[in-house]
């Protein structure tokens, strides 16, 4: 066997790899070359103009102003979805205290565990369909409910002062459900006896979370906020499904300024390509400060 | 072999493939260029052919498939077919245009005819500056394929060129004609004894009116507020002439802020101010909109004469949309009460590096034959820019209205064409500013300004190609 394990990690590497380059590697290449020049897109012809889109791009109020609106989804959607993520999983996990002995969850757990993922199942499109009928000012679920109770019903998508926050609702509720789901398999992994100790002394719930879980638990946390950031960057699909950036540009991000640049409104590929590798080197800086803000020994169990 | 040796051969092999990765780079802008004309197809021109079509070189259609769906299309390539039957016609449909072709008119093999059209519209700035698209004087000069003695120039409505010429050359065949105004139902209308408002002052009334009847005068498009920069547009024009929209279209400096336009905006104002639009209004999207004005919901909206065939689904029997001119904004109009904003719409191009550019052409003369035309009309109650295509066929009710606004306005109807020209402008920088004003959030000045201070960072940006118009 000794001599044919070359040929076969060979046989199964290569293709993988070959893709991975043709299809991945090799356009992230190219936006660099791109963003360099002032293409327009539909012909060949493209002149290099060297950095003068990245200049461009610093006195562009538009795209710093989706990046103001990205910031501020990186600072809330992470803490936001792990906090209810953790949450939730604790409570599914070992919420439950009155009845058996031991550590259990919430009564109804499996129930809530497959409603919690459901939004996981669904396509960002469809999630942005649904919730553009939630928040339908006339019609929808949401000021229905407000005015049930006697409440003003605000235009929630229509308005620059609620659309953005809107749409960060929806980009939190959508992803939880894995988080729980994830945080949940981590929890199952530590040893019960912890937990059965921590009870016998009293703990209380928020304690044993803060003090047991979370500590346990993070190297799974960190992953989660690597995950979240990046897609807090992103935010395209949402975006651009419920306010098209709108009204204002109030609700706009840096990637549907790409798409728009590329797309929509212009066919200036070159410039969107700057826009595309400021994306890459923000998203990248992201992760890497992520990684080594959260760094902590790794506990093993025997 | 442990873990981590196969870790150290893996990244080994990765290296080797980075530069078969970087050969490949450079590609998406390297195609096309030397290509030539090598390869297109070419006929013999006759009187029988006068574009000099190559009668068995095939077609490739691509049809944008929105409100008008595909079928339309389908019977013009069967006329083709019937007139060339060695022809090979490859037909698709997609909402996505620009993502669809954006490779192939890089790699210089796009399709022969391109309906492009919808969200997925491609910019026609872009387009027409990297001259993609072919010039189609040829076709204006062909004799009509149905139409004895007439040139296919001859047989267009007015201003049909004028709206897809970029510099003086016809580039873009606007196939539909669109007429923009105000709509109610006359039904509606007829129940509650109102009367359509000729000038702005009656129109304020018959609001007050409408509102105490407990239905909201007026209701549009929240997430495309633009919608409502076409009726104010259109009374600035009426107020201040065609000058107005000339100055708009070519830039000028301080366009947006003229006179005309200060008048049209502060009258417009009225409404927003006295709180005759439908509550909500600000979080709908066009078809939201438009279904709670069928509801009876609001007694007005702005729209194109799209509005009938879109809205066909949720309308009410009975209900008999009608179009109406902007109100007057008083006796010293420079245009009529009549006057309508009627323009050619859904734009088809042939790409200048299309293989069959003749066939495209000649496809575009079946389309504008009488025949093609009259079997679009039939098929998507939609008026088409050939002239005198409606006798004989029986038309809905709102798009007879449409007919009776347009023959009301004859000459003095008007358009403009900056959206054309300069997509962001209405799209990203007119809209928004649309949505502050008309939410009452901005006043009639800070509106101007902000449409002015879109136009001026088009007018400013050198990547951008200007086009300017003179009649």
């Amino acid at each position: 066997m000794r001599h044919g394990k070359y040929p076969l990690i060979i046989t199964f590497l290569v293709p993988p790899l070959l893709l991975y380059g043709i299809f991945v590697l090799s356009p992230y290449l190219q936006a660099f070359q791109i963003s360099t020049t002032n293409w327009l897109g539909y012909s060949a012809h493209a002149d290099s103009v060297g950095m003068a889109n990245f200049r461009t791009l610093w006195h562009d109020g538009q795209v710093w102003n989706a990046i103001k609106n990205n910031a501020v989804m990186l600072a809330v959607v992470p803490v936001l979805t792990i906090g209810l993520g953790l949450f939730f999983a604790t409570m599914l996990n070992m919420g439950g205290r009155k009845g058996r002995a031991g550590v259990t969850g919430v009564r109804g757990t499996a129930f809530y565990r497959m409603v919690y993922f459901f939004p996981q199942v669904l396509s960002v499109v469809i999630i942005a369909l649904l919730w553009r009928e939630v928040y339908h000012p006339n019609n929808g679920l949401l000021n229905g409910a407000l005015r049930a109770f006697g409440l003003p019903a605000p235009t929630w998508l229509g308005d620059p002062r609620t659309a953005f926050w809107c749409v960060l609702a929806v980009m939190v509720w959508s992803n939880v459900g894995f988080y729980v789901v994830l945080f949940g398999a981590a929890m199952a992994a530590i040893p019960r006896d912890i937990y059965e100790a921590v009870m016998l002394d009293g703990a209380s719930r928020w304690t044993t979370l803060r003090r047991i879980t979370v500590p346990l638990l993070w190297d799974t946390v960190q992953v989660a906020w690597i995950y979240l950031a990046i897609a807090a960057l992103d935010g395209f699909i949402l975006v651009q499904q419920m306010t098209n950036g709108g009204p204002n540009f109030s609700s706009d991000v840096i990637g549907l300024r790409m798409y728009e640049t590329a797309f929509g409104s212009e066919t200036k590929f070159g410039y969107a390509s700057a826009i595309g590798v400021v994306m890459l080197f923000l998203t990248l800086s992201v992760a890497v400060l992520a990684l080594r803000t959260g760094r902590r020994d790794r506990i093993e169990y025997l | 072999m442990n873990r981590r040796e196969i870790l150290r051969r893996t990244a080994a092999a990765g290296l080797l493939a980075t530069p078969a990765a970087g050969l490949l780079a450079g590609c998406a802008t390297s195609g096309g260029d030397d290509k030539g004309d090598a390869g297109t197809y070419k006929g013999t021109k006759s009187e029988q052919n006068p574009l000099g079509v190559k009668e068995d070189a095939p077609l490739e259609v691509v049809i944008f498939n929105g409100g008008f769906g595909e079928d339309y299309a389908k019977a013009h390539e069967a006329m083709y077919k019937e007139k060339y039957p060695k022809a090979e016609i490859k037909h698709s449909a997609t909402q996505e245009i620009n993502k669809t072709l954006q490779p192939r008119f890089v790699d210089g093999t796009p399709p022969d005819v391109v309906n492009n059209s919808g969200a997925g519209q491609i910019d026609f700035n872009g387009l027409v500056s990297q001259n993609a698209v072919a010039d189609l004087n040829e076709l204006l000069d062909a004799p009509s394929l149905d139409q004895p003695g007439k040139k296919v120039r001859e047989t267009l409505l007015p201003g049909a060129v004028e709206v897809g010429s970029y510099d003086g050359k016809f580039l873009v065949l606007n196939y539909t004609y669109t007429a923009y105004g105000i709509w109610y139902s006359t039904k509606l209308f007829t129940e509650r004894n109102w009367q359509y408002a000729k000038t702005w002052d009656e129109h304020i009334a018959l609001c007050k009116q409408i509102k105490a009847a407990g239905i909201a005068p007026w209701t549009y498009a929240g997430k495309h507020p633009r919608y409502m920069s076409w009726p104010l547009i259109a009374t600035a024009i009426k107020f201040g002439g065609p000058s107005v929209a000339m100055a708009i279209d070519n830039l000028e400096p301080n366009a947006w802020k003229s006179d005309a336009m200060k008048a049209a905006a502060d009258a417009w104002y009225q409404i927003v101010k006295d709180k005759y639009i439908l509550d909500g209004t600000p979080g709908l999207d066009h078809i939201q909109s438009q279904t709670a004005w069928c509801q009876g919901k609001a007694a007005f909206i702005s729209c194109g004469s799209w509005l009938e065939n879109e809205q066909a689904k949720v309308t009410p029997a009975g209900f008999n949309m009608t179009i109406a001119p902007t109100p007057s904004l008083g006796s010293g109009d420079k245009l009529p009460f009549e006057a309508i904003r009627g323009t050619a719409g859904e734009p088809f191009i042939v790409p200048s590096k299309a293989k069959n550019v003749a066939g495209g052409m000649e496809y575009f003369r079946v389309m504008l034959s009488k025949k093609g035309a009259q079997d679009f009309t039939k098929k998507v109650s939609s008026l088409t820019v050939v002239a005198g295509t409606t006798e004989g066929v029986e038309l809905p009710f709102g798009l007879s209205t449409v007919v009776k606004a347009l023959e009301a306005s004859g000459s003095n109807g008007f358009n403009w064409v900056y959206n054309n020209y300069y997509r962001k402008l209405e799209r990203e920088l007119v809209d928004a500013a649309c949505g502050e004003f008309f939410s009452g959030r901005s006043t009639p000045a800070e509106f101007l300004d902000a449409c002015q201070k879109g136009a001026d960072s088009i007018a400013q940006d050198s990547s951008i190609k200007k086009y300017k118009r003179a009649a």
